[in-house]
């Protein structure tokens, strides 16, 4: 647990980066600082392991007073990850990673050995453990940077901006990966973000400051998209907040309706036969969805003569949803697909049935009905 | 041409006598210049104030012409006026007043980012000098001292004129005996020195720096 009480930094100039901050990151769990710049977000993490000292006040690591504690001490049990990774250019990929360990005193080459599984740990192939930084795209040097941070296996991780630096398809690609490690790993993290999006998608809990160094909120992010605390909160989480928050209640067990599918390689004929309202589903051998055939295109692409379902008559439009999915995940479904019946898979792949998006919504009324009831029993 | 050869042939023990001493005076003035500019650049680097005055001096040192400093060492040391160590200490000076420069300015072109995260690692200050700060300096420190190579190599011919035995001698011994064939040897002789020092510095920053090539592909 990091507990932050009455911090201020005040810089000789008078600025005031941050202003009586109370805050504690729970053990075990992402807190996401996320603010505009100048908000005192990067400040605060900082102060964690004393990269910048507080003018007042205190920061507890569970039981200890970090000021303490030796700051060099403190930091190489803090692992911390920047923005491009922040590697040292002059080693190579190993060496990066193996930095803390030999610090504490480790052999090399054991350092190493345990770098290498590290590696494979965040999804880079051992082939790369002798490349120098400039030789990886910013995604590979974003998870060695995650990598040299475990390295020691710190309980505490400070992340500044990590992937920020990546293209939006990478970012989500290392932003699901570290989602999944932090679920086999469970290390205390204080994340910090400029981007309310990623707040959402990577914290248990988010901060979210204000210009200044204040605290504007501080809740769950299905509770910063339901019930903002002010307008500033208000309008940094953004527009469509009712939509977002969607992606925090589970479908639950959805009115599937069976759907009646065509598979590659069928007639043309067949089109006709088994779309209603005149779309038709097309999956592959193993019933895996591949898109929506109109009976109008069918027709124009059999032009008099007999042919067969092909990949390029398709409309690629709809997303799916899984049995798992959340509320938002299937209405997107159904709005997207142009049937109108949003596609449901099973966690292999294949097709269970199709839902439209007003029995979504009403599931959604359902959900807030239970919802009132259970907070008026309260 | 062929004249130049006939005297090396005839000269040739005496001429390598002098090639070494020239090797010793442009050589160990770089070492120890190095040796005394990377505290010195790293302090000027370290701490804002001191710049400034740091490398003014510097450049001041450089500015002294150097048959002057030849002939005010002897005095200054208290050595004889032909012992060859009044060059080697007047070279080291024009070696400081180089590298210093290259020093600093080459520690303070260190990325603050890498420098913040060997910090957030745990490094003290002087392991993150050591480790991270002074090896990504090498190319810029490398670019001076290159510089100062060459530098030294042409001023120890200058030094001849005060009558150290070395190669810079051959150009007095042709000046004195109106024979063009000395003049030329020095002057084939002292520019493969210079590029042969240059080569050999050039080998070095390589197997140094291999994270550099790294960077260029």
């Amino acid at each position: 647990m990091i507990r932050f009480d009455a911090v201020t930094k005040r810089y000789p100039d008078g600025t005031v980066a941050v202003d009586g901050l109370d805050l504690v990151a729970e053990t075990g769990q992402i807190t996401v600082f996320v603010g505009p710049s100048g908000c005192g977000k990067t400040t605060s993490l900082r102060m964690i392991n004393r990269m910048i000292e507080p003018t007042s006040g205190r920061i507890w690591l569970d039981d200890q007073d970090t000021a303490t504690i030796n700051s060099n001490e403190l930091r190489r049990g803090i692992g911390y990850v920047i923005q491009q990774g922040g590697l040292f250019p002059h080693r190579t990929v190993v060496d990066n990673v193996a930095t803390v360990p030999v610090l504490l005193g480790e052999n090399r080459r054991q350092a190493r050995r345990k770098a290498l599984e590290l590696l494979e740990q965040v999804g880079l192939p051992p082939a790369f453990a002798s490349r120098y930084p400039a030789q990886l795209s910013g995604g590979q040097q974003q998870r060695v940077g995650v990598a040299r941070a475990l390295a020691a296996d710190p309980p505490v991780m400070l992340m500044d901006e990590p992937f920020s630096a990546v293209d939006p398809v990478v970012r989500s690609q290392l932003q699901d990966e570290f989602l999944r490690l932090q679920g086999e790993l469970g290390k205390t993290i204080v994340f910090v973000t400029h981007d309310i999006d990623e707040a959402i998608k990577m914290g248990d809990q988010v901060a979210v400051f204000r210009v200044g160094g204040h605290l504007a909120q501080m809740s769950t992010p299905r509770e910063l998209l339901t019930n903002p605390a002010d307008s500033f909160v208000a309008g940094f989480v953004g527009r469509d907040r009712g939509y977002r928050a969607l992606g925090f209640t589970a479908a639950g067990e959805l009115p599937l309706r069976a759907e009646a599918v065509v598979a590659l390689g069928e007639p043309l004929e067949t089109v006709r036969d088994r779309a209603s309202d005149g779309w038709v589903l097309v999956v592959d051998s193993q019933q895996h969805p591949q898109g929506w055939l109109s009976v109008a295109a069918a027709a124009g692409a059999q032009a008099g003569t007999p042919g067969n379902v092909t990949e390029g008559m398709l409309n690629l439009g709809g997303t799916l949803a899984t049995e798992d999915s959340s509320l938002r995940a299937a209405l997107d479904a159904a709005l997207s697909s142009p049937s109108g019946r949003g596609v449901v898979v099973g966690t292999e792949g294949s097709v269970l049935g199709t839902v439209t998006a007003s029995q979504v919504l009403a599931r959604i009324e359902h959900e807030r009905a239970v919802a009132s009831l259970a907070s008026d029993a309260k | 041409m062929s004249h130049v050869w006939q005297y090396f042939s005839d000269n040739r023990s005496e001429v390598f006598g002098w090639l070494r001493t020239t090797i010793w005076l442009a050589v160990v003035p770089l070492v120890i210049g190095l040796a005394v500019s990377l505290p010195i650049g790293w302090f000027a680097s370290r701490f804002r104030w001191a710049y400034p005055p740091v490398i003014s001096f510097g450049g001041l040192l450089y500015t002294i012409p150097s048959i002057v400093i030849f002939l005010a060492l002897p005095g200054i040391l208290g050595t004889g006026i032909l012992d060859p160590v009044n060059v080697a200490v007047a070279l080291t000076v024009y070696c400081i007043a180089l590298l210093v420069r290259a020093v600093a300015d080459g520690l303070a072109s260190v990325d603050r980012a890498f420098l913040d995260a060997a910090s957030a690692m745990g490094y003290s200050t002087r392991q993150r000098l050591l480790a991270i700060q002074l090896p990504l300096a090498v190319p810029a420190i490398g670019a001076g001292l290159r510089v100062a190579a060459v530098s030294n190599v042409s001023l120890v011919a200058v030094a001849s004129t005060l009558g150290v035995s070395q190669l810079g001698s051959l150009f007095t011994l042709g000046n004195t005996t109106g024979d063009t064939a000395p003049i030329w040897l020095g002057l084939i002789m002292f520019i493969l020195l210079a590029l042969v020092i240059d080569a050999v510095i050039l080998v070095g920053l390589r197997a140094a720096t291999p994270w550099r090539r790294a960077l260029q592909q």
